[in-house]
This record gives structure tokens, sequence and C-alpha cells, in this order.
């Protein structure tokens, strides 16, 4: 039996820092029944009709991304600025386990659902709310997207070349690892309750879980008193924590290639040197760590030659089978259609979307022995499930909400 | 009460793995982290205490080592392996980070694990999962980075420069994260069932699918994409969106206004600060009040709506030029303009929201005989709250409670004996 079966959730979320968190709840059997706005066709969140597209169409039943991050939930439509949106909308919290959101902070509450009114509706909910900045502190109402999380919280300032403007992350990783931390609040509240029968509400803030990936960087401030700036981080593609040397992305044969190499040690510097097989890598100056680190400026000149000779991945196979840790740095062609390293998860499934048809998505890292986990379903349509959820949760009838969409309520 | 109160942790020590550990006894589980007798390895990575290199001053070792208690078990020997397998009779959860094979090869196969612990839920973190086709493969935070797909699109627009690997270990992060929400649901599910399971991480399939739109757009469209300076990836060069400002930091100006309600806040803030009069596309910005929502789709086609969407990202470009990041990254933000400032790890620590959220908390540090600020709660839980029970103990401080609790009185000698 799935792991998460009977669990229900009014889920709010969306983008993709909610939507991951929801997600993974439904591939493991929660039931996650995402409210979205009828008079504005669901217009919040973002991706539900931008790029990419499985071809010329466009709408908001067809952004790839939306698909993506909504897999395995069910879809209804709820106009909560009328009286009977609301009450169905009671009705259904009144059912669910969670109620999920990622609003700006209060949002929620001014549509009438804050957390005093959803425990008078439901005394053991629980309620994970997901913002940037948090329900508290001076920025508690200021608004960010994922690269802001991540420029406010030291994330993009440590992802860079040394004396160049920052590199930064070319995706929101803060709207996944937020996705994920929100994921872990609502998993935690679950236990809690499971165990207790207490509910409780989670502030999740991504710019806080963020701040909390930066651990080494701010011991080193908080004890050292040494700043990032000061201690010339960052430091490009070299290791300084643990000291590593070579350590670097070099360049490769072909145009824009590259590989990624990681000497650990000295051994591996012996056998990375016998690999090389070249007069400048035999000398003796390479042999300990600390000369290594000492000259790497002339030890990467040295590395970007030697590499600029190969193939990445014929390159990738000869140090692995030297017992090197070395990788192409991998384009997605290469990584999902190319690479069989993921052959034993189930990570890029096929979906069965109701109007892209089927399409491939992200699946999930892990792999349990006992209990299933599925995505199969596309994300849903815009109210695709309505008459659904309405009929089995709450019983109204087909006819009830035939009304109730000519009077825009769904 | 925490939310993980009464959780019996065993952690074999591992830098793939000391995330899960951390995130489990800060939110109260007991876990104990099992070192080999010379010390975890993480033990030997700085920073360290004073530039003192020295295994009990290591502040990656201190920050993801908080909130447990520690051993020293040679878990690999005979005596040590008993030793082993006892502690697991009284724990829920074993992590652990050991290579494809590792476990089995000293008698601690599955067989022995959850199939002799039924109750035990043990979950492997490995860089390729335990039996893939690559599963032997040698891997580092930056090549599992490399190959996770996320390098690719990490570096600046002029591509004679290399891709980018973000510092932080965030390739470990990744699968630890992935790793602990996996545990958590198998938790919950033992509630019912009562039984443990194994779970399986790759760390290279994490980070795989957690790349966003790279992903995304290869597997819906097959659209290549690009990596870009500060800013997403795309399959064009986009505008830039990170901007120095007078005092040399930087801005992120995010996503660039799309409806006429945000060109009239943008517009306020421009006449506000005085700057309406200087930029000489104020009259763009003025049409894009018009429009209730600018058509995205028409931009590179329709010339006026061209003019507008580039003004909005102008003027903000323009303000950065002409202000410090800080005023820029106030100033916008109050004025209903999601931007950001590209802060140091440090400048974000001090900086007074995140003190306001109580992301610094104060722990005295036996080693050093003064408190230390570590970094606070990822999530703010109301009833079961985070909190930093300890500081990470010192190299086999509780072997001796420990043992002395499962009832063994020396290395090998299981209860009863």
């Amino acid at each position: 039996m799935s792991a998460l079966k009977g669990i229900r959730v009014c889920d709010f979320t969306g983008q993709l820092a909610g939507a991951a968190a929801t997600k993974w709840l439904a591939a493991f059997g929660a039931e996650v029944i995402r409210i979205e706005d009828p008079t504005n066709n669901g217009a919040w969140d973002l991706v539900r009709g931008t790029p990419p597209y499985v071809d010329e169409r466009r709408g908001h039943d067809l952004g790839g991304g939306f698909n993506n991050h909504n897999t395995e939930k069910l879809g209804i439509t709820l106009n909560l600025k009328t009286a009977r949106g609301r009450e169905i909308l009671e009705q259904i919290i009144a059912k669910s386990d969670l109620v999920t959101e990622n609003y700006a902070a209060g949002v929620l509450e001014r549509l009438g659902f804050g957390y005093e009114r959803l425990k008078e509706i439901r005394p053991d909910i629980i309620y994970v709310s997901n913002c940037g900045f948090g329900f508290s502190g001076p920025y508690r109402q200021f608004k960010t997207w994922g690269p802001i999380v991540q420029a406010v919280s030291g994330l993009t300032f440590m992802s860079g070349l040394p004396g160049r403007e920052p590199a930064g992350w070319g995706f929101s990783y803060m709207d996944h690892t937020g996705g994920q931390y929100m994921a872990m609040a609502i998993l935690m509240a679950l236990f809690h309750r499971k165990r207790t029968g207490e509910g409780q509400w989670v502030d999740m803030a991504c710019c806080d879980a963020a701040l909390t990936l930066n651990g080494s960087a701010l011991l080193d401030y908080s004890v050292n008193g040494r700043t990032s700036r000061e201690a010339g981080l960052p430091a490009g593609n070299r290791s300084v924590w643990p000291a590593m040397a070579p350590h670097g992305i070099y360049r490769t044969a072909g145009e824009d290639q590259w590989i990624a190499i990681a000497c650990r040690d000295d051994a591996d510097w012996e056998r990375l040197a016998g690999v090389i097989g070249e007069e400048w890598s035999g000398q003796v100056r390479w042999r300990t760590l600390a000369r290594r680190v000492a000259a790497q400026d002339v030890l990467d000149a040295l590395m970007d030659g030697w590499c600029a000779g190969f193939d990445k991945f014929a390159l990738e196979r000869r140090l692995q089978q030297a017992g090197l840790a070395a990788a192409a740095v991998s384009d997605a062609r290469e990584r999902i259609d190319e690479d069989n390293a993921n052959d034993g998860f189930d990570l890029w499934p096929e979906v069965e979307h109701s109007a892209m048809g089927k399409v491939r998505v992200d699946g999930l890292p892990v792999r349990f022995s006992r209990t299933p986990q599925k995505i199969r379903r596309g994300g849903p349509c815009l109210g695709e499930h309505t008459e659904k959820v309405l009929g089995e949760l709450l019983g109204i009838g087909a006819a009830e909400v035939a009304a109730l969409r000519a009077e825009g309520v769904v | 009460m925490s939310a993980l109160a009464g959780i019996r942790v065993i952690e074999l020590a591992h830098e793939r793995c000391a995330q899960v550990g951390k995130l489990l006894a800060d939110m109260g589980a007991d876990v104990i982290v099992v070192e080999p007798p010379e010390g975890a390895a993480m033990r030997r990575h700085g920073p360290f205490a004073g530039d003192e290199p020295d295994p009990e001053r290591s502040l990656s070792w201190w920050h993801y080592n908080t909130s447990k208690r520690g051993m020293v078990l040679d878990w690999r020997e005979g005596e040590g392996r008993e030793a082993l397998l006892a502690l697991l009779q009284g724990a829920d959860v074993l992590v652990e980070a050991e290579d494809p094979g590792v476990l089995a090869c000293h008698g601690l196969d599955d067989a022995a694990l959850t199939g002799a612990l039924p109750r035990l839920i043990h979950v492997s973190v490995t860089p390729f999962g335990p039996d893939g086709p690559r599963s032997s493969d040698e891997a580092t935070d930056l090549t599992l980075i490399a190959s996770g797909g996320i390098a690719a699109v990490c570096g600046y627009d002029d591509h004679s420069l290399p891709p980018i690997r973000p510092m932080g270990g965030h390739g470990f992060l990744i699968g630890a994260h992935y790793a602990f929400m996996a545990l958590l649901t198998a938790l919950i599910e033992r509630e019912t069932s009562g039984l443990g399971q194994k779970i399986d991480v790759s760390l290279n399939a994490a980070a795989n699918v957690t790349t966003e739109l790279a992903s995304y757009n290869w597997l819906v469209a097959e659209i290549p994409v690009m990596r870009q300076t500060g800013r997403h990836c795309g399959s064009v060069i986009s505008m830039p969106t990170q901007y120095e400002c007078t005092d040399g930091r930087y801005v992120n100006t995010g996503v660039p206004p799309r409806t006429g309600r945000q060109y009239e806040t943008i517009l306020k803030w421009f006449r506000d600060l005085g700057l309406d009069a200087d930029f000489p596309e104020t009259v763009f910005l003025e049409m894009g009040t018009q429009h209730p929502v600018l058509d995205l789709t028409k931009v590179g086609i329709d010339d006026e709506i061209t003019a507008i969407y580039s003004a909005a990202r102008e003027a903000l470009a323009f303000a950065s030029s002409r202000m410090t990041a800080d005023q820029f990254f106030q100033s916008a933000q109050r004025a209903g303009l999601p931007v950001g400032i590209v802060y140091s790890p440090d400048e974000a620590f001090e900086d007074e929201h995140f003190r306001a959220r109580g992301m610094q908390v104060t722990m005295n540090q036996p080693q050093l005989g003064r408190p230390v600020r570590y970094p606070g709660a990822p999530y703010a839980f109301e009833k079961t709250p985070w909190r930093l029970a300890s500081v990470a103990p010192g190299l086999g401080e509780h072997t001796g409670d420990v043992l002395a609790e499962a009832g063994i009185t020396a290395p090998g000698a299981r209860k009863g004996d």
C-alpha cells in the first residue's frame, strides 16, 4: 500500500516552490486537491501556460512546467469571492489533513482562511505556508522568486569565479529546495499528529532554508570573524573545504565541452599523474597537496592543456578506470537520453496528460523496498476534477455542480 | 515535544549523509553518529576554528553534527560489527552513505539489516544507486554537479569561461534532502504497518531532477539550453537580470513587470525617487500602465510591446546605477517590486530580517570556552520547534553512554552475553 494513502491535502500551492512539495505527497499516495481560481484561469500559477510546450498549442492547460510539477494531483476550481465557494472550501478543509500554500504572506488570511479560521473548521489541521521571507520579520511583505531567494541568502554569491560578477544558479534551485523543505515540514507535522493527534502551523520561509545551506561559510564568519568577501570566496571550481587540487572543470575537445575532475588526495594524484604520463605530471613538485594547492594557477593551466585533446566521455571513462573522480559536464540530452547512470530509478517517467498527451517528467531519485511510488497521471487541467471531487468527497450532484458552474462558483 | 522525539538513528559518519543526520537531530531524533577510530573524514575538512587544523576544530564537522551524539566503533571488524548490530536492534533508522557493496562485504547485507530487523528503516545514500551501470564510479560533490546537469547551466554568457559549480556541497545536500523526505515518508507509513524498509537514494539522480527548466525543456520539447550570467539558462541569450550598484555589490532584478499595475508600481517608485525625469524611457513605462496584462508573445514582434517590455528591465538597470545595492533592494521591495540583493552568506546572516527570524542561534562551544552563533531553523514549527540540542560531539564523546544504554559492556559483547 502507498505510504501516504489516506492523507488528504487541500492544496493552494503553485509555481515550483510549493508544487514540488505536494508532488512528493501525491507520488506516495496522498490525495492532493489543488484549488484554483476560475475567474482568471488559475493565472496565479505562472507556469500553467508558459513554455515549454509539446506542440504549437498554447493555453493554461499546456504549460510543460506545470505538468512537471503537478503530477498525480487532482485539480478543482473554486471562486472564493462567492459565499458558496467559501462554503465548499470549508467542507473540503473539514475533510483534509493538511492545508498547504505558497502565496505571499497573508494572502490566504485575506481570503478568509488564515490559520485561526482553519483551526475553527478543523481543530487538528496541519497548515504549512511557504513564502520567501516568512510570516514575520521586517521583510515579511517583500516578494520573491527563486533567484531572489538565492541572491538574498548568499547562495548566488557562492557561485562564481574569483574577481568576476556572481555566476549564480541557472535555474530556481531554491524553488526545488524550498519545495523540499516544505515537504519535510509537512511530513514531520504529519508524523507528530499521527503520534499525538495534534495539528500545527509551520511557517516555512525559502530564504531561511537557503541561509542554512551556507553552514561552513557562516561558521568561518561567526567563529573566525572572516567574511566571505575577505576569504576570497567564491573560489570558482576549486575546493577549499576540503582542500583538493587539481579540482576543476576543464575544457575538452569540441565546442564548449568540459570535464569535472576532483583529485582528492596524494594517492589520487599519483594515479592521475600516471594517466597523464607527461613530463610535467611526473615532477616531484606536484606530489604533495600543499604544493599542488599553492601552485593551482599553473596546475590548472596544465590540466586545461592536457584535457583539451580528449573527448569528455572517453576521458571520463579513462579516469574512472584509474579510480579517479571525474565526470563529463553533461547537458540535458546527454544525461537524460544518453546516460545509463539512472537506469535503476524510474527517473523520467512518462505521464498521461489530458490535453498534452504523453509527456516525460522529473521523477524521484529514491527507491523504496516495500511501498510503491507512482508518477503516471499528468498535472490536472484547470478544473479537471471539479465534478469528481465535489461529487465523491462532498456528495454534490452533477446537476448542482452545473448550477455552480453557471453561477461562476466553479 | 519534538517532532522526532524518541526516534533513534544510527548514522555511519560520511560527508554524503551528514546533512540527513543533522536534519533529524535538530528536530529531536536521538542521532548517534558512528565514527571509525581515526575519526570521520569530515573532521579533517576546513575551515577550522582559529585556522588550527585539528579534528576537534573543524567547522564543517561542527555545522553538520549539531544535536547528535557521537561514538567510536570500528564496525567493519568482527566485534565492532556485532556491537553495531546490537545497536541497530534498538534503532528506528540507519543512515549511511557507504559505497555500494561495502556493508554487504562486512556481513551487513539487506538480510542482516532490514531482513533481520523488520522495523528498521535503512537509508542508503550512494553516488549512482546501489546497482546501476555506473554504481562503482568515483564521485565527489564537483563531479555530481557535473554529471547531474547543474554545472552545464551555471556560469557566464562568455562560454570561454568554464561552467561553474556553486560552492557549498550542494551535490550532497540535494540527495540528503530527498533522503530525509524519504525516511520521513517511511516513518509515517511504519506507524500503520509496523514495518520498516530499505530506501536507496542516488545523488546523481537527485541532482538530475533538481534543475528545473534545464530538464523539462528537454523532456517536453527537446529544447537545449545554455548557461547565462547570474540568471536562468535558456535556449536564447536573455536580457541580464543582475546589475552592479554604485557600491560594487550586485542586485537581482527578478521577473520584470508584466501587468499595468506593476508598471504603475515601477513608475511611482521612479517618481518617488526622482528618477523619472532622467530615465529616457519613462514614456514607455507610462504606456505600460495602459496594458492590463502585457502580451509577452508579441515581444520582438510588436515594436510598442517590445519597447514597453524592455523599458521595465532598463528601468531597473538604470535605478541600480544610481544607488547602492542596499538602497536598491530596500526601496524597490518597499515599493512592491520583487528584487534581491546578492548578499554574501555572512551579510545575510547579519541582516535584520534574518536576525529577527531567529536565524542566529548561540551555543556555548567547549573547545573555545565561549558562545558561537550557528545558523538557525530552516522551518518554524508552531508546536514542535526545531532547536539545536548540543554542539557536535567530540570524537568518541558518547561511546560509553551509548554502549551502556544498549547493555553492551564492551564493543563486541551483546546484551545478556
